[in-house]
């Protein structure tokens, strides 16, 4: 009997218990092998490692050995790090919240409301900026904020260097920039099976264009707005390379974000304890968007 | 995942139809109407001038800064093709292309199992592997780092292409059982009953009806590695070794006056394998998978 006769039959759930094949294990093992060492095998490292007094070079770059809550105590006094951690809350209110989430739901109502032609050309536009390699996006707008680079000349004043003056508020923008196309894809996708009855219904209510939105659709999408924070939220904790290469978190320690002074902690101070222990306090951070993230999807989950 | 942790949750969440941007709707020319294709069009403006930049100076004889018409030249792309560029290409090639090759090739495997049969703990395993696909990973360089030591593993390009590799896993394998999910099962069961092993059946049956899958999987695995500049910054410091994200950094920061032509022209080539790659996942896919359809239109 073949197997669609079989389903025809409907003779319910099967009735003994599914069996373990052992073959599974080696289908299974090269990628959980890979993940154990390369993946939790840092993470896991990082907590031990951050309780240490390890050094990239000089005498405790051997010897190195556990110092209990030193580095605990060094994080609660360390006001470079408070100020980082200021930072990363400006860079995610800036970039995150005003540039990406605002700005990509913008986005995704106009497209809406354009016409065929500049829907597609401004998409295209909007989506190469998000593939294009972060390296690449950092030096556009690197040229872009310099002496005599496009804006200076645009604004009238070619002398000015952005990145000195409103460092933080230019890599906000560049970050903005590469990234808010992600949040526009996933409200327009959103924006497109909200039932428009009531959306119309509202309408013919009379309620303008903006009661619409913030009584109606917003409302409607909270559930892919939150799971949307969460997402940008995790990509913005873990921004290095983008400013990095703009500023090198300067000037001064003006865009020094948590990322940023952790690599600066474990490789220009070498002080690989106290950074991995900043590690881990990010870690710790994304675990938590990361655990939301999985909560907001289970339904997915089978 | 790799670097942006933004990337890889975003396929999973991106159900787009071509529709989107294709359909002519034609809106009542209102003043609603107008003042919206006014500000989209400013937005793209805005949007492009940065890019433009790239594109312009690198084709520029006297580039600086600032975006401007250009004196026509090729001489910045002779001079970026040289030997000495071409190395770090070359290496950013071994490190994606080593790095997508394990990554796809245990993921197929882990998913169809994960898919098809029982295994304990499976929804457990699953929900893990979502947990850790928006996990901020490169945030352990620093213990990566001193692993790395640990094995001697430091400044070798294969392991760091390993840990790329490892690093994009999850949300490989998630993306791949998805595809599988969707592959129905009747042609597996006639030949698993023909006598057909677990192995022969994935590599004649789920690999040529996935082959869609797999692409978009390899795919962003190697966009994600070929972009990778903190892993490869930290875990591999031989110069010989540098891959292009890293020597266009170095490339940068090397003159006092920059080369502004040619820093233009290596960044178009060292992005044109993405946007291509892009593009390639973008046209095949649009019937199966329908990310992408914004950018094609």
């Amino acid at each position: 009997m073949s197997a669609v006769a079989l389903n025809e039959l409907d003779l319910g759930p099967r009735q003994d218990r599914a069996r373990f094949e052992w073959g599974s294990v080696l289908f299974l093992g090269p990628a959980l092998a890979l993940m154990a060492v390369l993946f939790l095998g840092p993470i896991v490292y990082s907590v031990y490692l951050a309780f240490t007094n390890l050094q990239l070079a000089g005498p405790n770059a051997i010897h190195y050995g556990f110092t209990g809550l030193t580095n605990v105590r060094r994080l609660a006094h360390d006001t470079e790090f408070t100020g980082a951690t200021k930072l990363t809350i400006y860079f995610l209110v800036g970039s995150a919240i005003a540039g990406q989430t605002v700005l990509g739901m913008i986005l995704a109502l106009l497209m809406r409301r354009v016409l065929a032609p500049l829907r597609i050309v401004v998409g295209a536009v909007i989506v190469l900026a998000w593939v294009l390699p972060e390296v690449t996006a950092a030096f556009v707008w690197y040229a872009f904020s310099q002496p005599g680079g496009t804006l200076s000349n645009v604004l009238g004043r070619p002398d000015t260097n952005y990145l000195n003056d409103v460092p933080m508020l230019m890599v906000c923008i560049a970050n903005a920039w590469r990234n808010v196309a992600f949040s526009m894809l996933m409200f327009s996708a959103a924006l497109r099976n909200l039932p428009t009855e009531v959306v119309e219904a509202a309408e013919m209510e009379g309620a303008g264009v903006l009661r619409r939105l913030f009584y109606v659709v917003v409302p409607m999408m909270r559930g892919t707005i939150f799971t949307n924070l969460l997402l940008v939220t995790l990509g913005n904790l873990s921004t290095f390379t983008l400013i990095w290469v703009m500023t090198q978190g300067g000037p001064g320690s003006a865009t020094s974000i948590l990322p940023v002074y952790m690599y600066l902690v474990a490789f220009s101070f070498n002080d690989l304890g106290y950074g991995s222990m900043i590690g881990l306090a990010l870690i710790a951070l994304g675990a938590l968007f990361s655990i939301s993230y999985v909560y907001s999807l289970r339904t997915r989950l089978r | 995942m790799s670097e942006s942790a933004l990337r890889a949750p975003a396929l999973e969440e991106l159900d787009l139809r071509s529709e989107d941007l294709v359909t002519v709707r034609y809106p009542r020319a209102s003043v609603h109407g107008i003042a919206a294709n006014l500000v989209l069009g400013l937005f793209g403006a805005l949007f492009a001038t940065p890019l433009l930049w790239m594109l312009l100076s690198s084709i520029d004889a006297h580039a600086n800064w600032s975006v401007k018409l250009p004196t026509l030249t090729l001489s910045n792309y002779a001079a970026v093709l040289h030997a000495a560029q071409l190395r770090p290409l070359l290496n950013s090639l071994y490190l994606a292309g080593v790095a997508t090759t394990v990554t796809t090739a245990t993921a197929v495997l882990s998913a169809y199992v994960l898919s098809r049969r029982y295994v304990p703990l499976r929804r457990t395993y699953l929900i893990f592997i979502l947990f850790a696909s928006g996990l901020p990973v490169t945030m352990a360089i620093v213990p990566t780092y001193q692993l790395f030591i640990d094995f001697g593993w430091l400044d070798s390009l294969f392991w760091t292409s390993i840990f790329l590799a490892a690093s994009s896993l999850p949300f490989a394998i998630w993306l791949m059982k998805n595809f599988i999910d969707d592959v129905p099962e009747e042609l597996e069961e006639s030949a698993s009953i023909e006598g057909a092993g677990t192995m022969r059946i994935l590599l004649r049956i789920v690999v040529p009806l996935t082959i869609p899958g797999i692409g978009v999987t390899a795919i962003v695995t190697f966009i994600n590695a070929w972009g990778a500049f903190l892993v490869p910054l930290v875990l591999n410091s031989n110069p010989s070794d540098t891959p292009a994200s890293v020597s266009a950094y170095n490339f940068l920061s090397a003159f006092t006056t920059p080369k502004f032509g040619q820093l233009g022209a290596f960044s178009l080539l060292f992005s044109a394998p993405v946007l291509a790659l892009y593009l390639l996942m973008a046209r095949r896919l649009t019937g199966a998978f329908n990310f992408g359809g914004s950018l094609r239109g």
